[in-house]
């Protein structure tokens, strides 16, 4: 096909729909090839979605009976016996899902505002330091997070005593270094021309950040966005070690409970996960090009 | 006067950036320092004893770290390189076809990350079900192998969760590679094919060195991340069986919140970030010498 295409450049000037080149000159082999790809990709695609729709059958299987089950490909029966049991295991866990809600949506606001804030300034504003402070900052992305973790534990639990606190989940994530680098990326792109201008206006900095950085900044800060909302949402480890009592928990860390709890009883198992999965889930269906667009952002500019 | 126009001209600025940088302080540079002087310390919330470099003593005659770092240097092995390739592969099929098929195929492969670390460790957990009715025992079974204690035998419990890794988990690694398929220009090609070049010669000679920094990467960024793997191994196998899945992220945990010896996991992870940056110093050094940025 490459030395069709090659042809294709030589004959641009007899002003033949290449369109129409192509599709005269496919031969048979390319079709087997094409249908060889799509082979290869749905079976890998069926193998890396088979750990969900396990999950989600699984889920409407009978609650205690399921460990011993015979496992079917395709479900035999629908009973929502796992939910029921799942949502008694525990009288909490429309609470964990609030608790998750509540922390990620303060934490995704959070990092919006002050990495939007920080962002414009490292990109667009001149200030004695300014590059010195942001590769500071930049070497905080290099850090495992192990190094700080232990610290960090001592300083919100035993110095500002935040121990099984919305807080102490909060603070450490109200912006994260790396959602500035992407703001600062994102940011650049912008003509300074506009900023000029309202500065001329005499708008205020706080009032050119609002009217004019804010609005033309939103497509990155929506990425952004649902990423911090994502993770923070799947996040495990710092939700963990910070509460202690049952009704602090986020759905992650109650879901972890409850495997230890009682790790025989699959089927309600499975039916938290799907729980914990489904707000993500849909927001991936409902948000889905800005979830393909936001990976590439921070990667490639950097 | 002079700090009051210092004021008036910059303050907006350091107000901007106030928020990271009092993070930054508070939350990371001060844990590292606190960090450094605790690995030195018999570490106790009221009184910490200074032992001086008897933690680093205790790690490197330790068999347990030795035995953490092996299993974590072999997860890491068995993984990225791996995961990589399936990434590059993948793409490279899906940049073939039309732009519907792509944006499908891109969504289908992404669609499991948005799956938290807990779900897929439990969802992992149950296939690995030991008994004979486990999915996975089932599948085996086919082809005539007897039932196996996937997460429970000693030899095999790593190698599930490094099979775990394969199936799975390549969305983001593909639309990397998709974008900077699509940012190679066609015309290196349509040389490439004047000059009758074969199909593995123009990969070699042209998509290969032109993925290279994104290649790059992905090789640090998977080589950290699976240098402090942890849902998984804490909720499947708890390090076990006999230590076998210990990785040094969860001998860290272990050690700082199970026995409370927060001296010691603090040594260990200023040994963990040691490792990490030279690891990523001797990729950039050995892969990253003709990438350009």
């Amino acid at each position: 096909m490459r030395k069709v295409s090659g042809k294709l450049e030589i004959n641009s000037n007899v002003h033949v729909d290449p369109q129409l080149v192509f599709k005269e000159r496919k031969k048979p082999s390319f079709y087997i090839g094409r249908t060889l790809i799509y082979i290869i990709l749905i079976i890998w695609a069926l193998f890396t979605f088979f750990p969900l729709y396990w999950m989600f059958i699984s889920s409407f299987k009978d609650a205690n009976a399921s460990a011993s089950l015979q496992f079917d490909i395709i479900p035999r029966e629908f009973t929502l016996d796992s939910y029921t049991y799942f949502f008694q295991f525990n009288e909490e866990v429309w609470r964990w899902l609030f608790n998750s809600l509540f922390i990620s949506s303060v934490i995704t606001l959070s990092n919006v505002l002050f990495a939007a804030m920080a962002g414009y300034a490292f990109a667009k504003l001149r200030f004695p330091g300014r590059n010195t402070i942001f590769w500071v900052l930049m070497c905080a992305i290099m850090i495992p997070g192990q190094v700080t973790l232990i610290p960090l534990y001592v300083l919100i639990i035993n110095v500002f005593n935040m121990s099984d606190t919305y807080a102490a989940i909060i603070l450490p994530s109200i912006v994260t270094v790396f959602n500035v680098f992407l703001m600062k990326q994102y940011l650049t792109t912008i003509p300074s021309t506009l900023i000029d201008a309202a500065r001329i206006d005499a708008c205020s900095e706080f009032g050119i950040f609002r009217k004019i950085i804010l609005p033309l900044a939103k497509p990155g800060l929506a990425v952004m966005a649902i990423f911090t909302f994502v993770g923070q949402w799947n996040d495990f480890f710092w939700p963990f070690l910070v509460t202690q009592s049952n009704e602090m928990r986020t759905i992650q860390v109650g879901l972890a409970s409850f495997k230890f709890a009682d790790s025989t009883q699959f089927g309600p198992m499975m039916a938290g996960s799907i729980i914990a999965s489904i707000p993500m889930i849909v927001l991936f269906f409902s948000l889905q090009k800005y979830f393909l667009q936001g990976i590439t952002i921070g990667a490639l500019k950097g | 006067m002079k700090v009051r126009q210092f004021l008036r001209d910059f303050g907006w600025c350091y107000v901007f950036i106030a928020a990271p940088v009092l993070v930054f302080l508070a939350f990371t540079l001060y844990p590292i320092c606190s960090a450094f002087i605790m690995s030195f310390q018999k570490y106790n919330v009221l009184q910490s004893e200074w032992i001086g470099f008897d933690n680093y003593k205790h790690i490197f005659t330790d068999p347990l770290f030795g035995k953490a770092f092996i299993n974590t240097t072999i997860f890491t092995v068995a993984t990225v390189p791996v995961n990589v390739l399936i990434s590059l592969g993948l793409a490279l099929l899906i940049f073939k076809l039309g732009k519907k098929a792509q944006t499908f195929f891109k969504a289908s492969f992404y669609l499991p990350a948005v799956a938290s670390g807990v779900t897929i460790s439990l969802v992992w957990f149950w296939i690995f079900d030991p008994m004979p009715e486990g999915i996975l025992n089932q599948v085996v079974h086919l082809f005539g192998i007897n039932n196996v204690n996937w997460l429970g035998k000693k030899d095999i419990a790593l190698f599930s969760i490094i099979l775990m890794t394969y199936l799975g988990g390549h969305g983001a690694g593909i639309i990397l590679y998709l974008a900077s398929l699509g940012g190679i220009p066609k015309t290196i090609y349509e040389a490439a094919s004047i000059d009758a070049a074969s199909a593995w010669s123009k990969f070699r000679n042209i998509t290969w060195p032109l993925l290279k920094p994104t290649t790059l990467y992905m090789f640090v960024t998977g080589i950290i991340g699976s240098f402090q793997v942890f849902i998984s191994i804490y909720l499947m196998t708890g390090g076990g069986p006999d230590h076998a899945t210990t990785t040094i992220a969860y001998l860290i945990y272990q050690h700082a919140f199970e026995y409370f010896d927060f001296g010691l996991a603090a040594a260990e992870s200023f040994v963990l970030a040691f490792i990490i940056v030279i690891v990523s110093v001797l990729q950039f050094k050995y892969m990253g010498s003709d990438v350009e940025y």
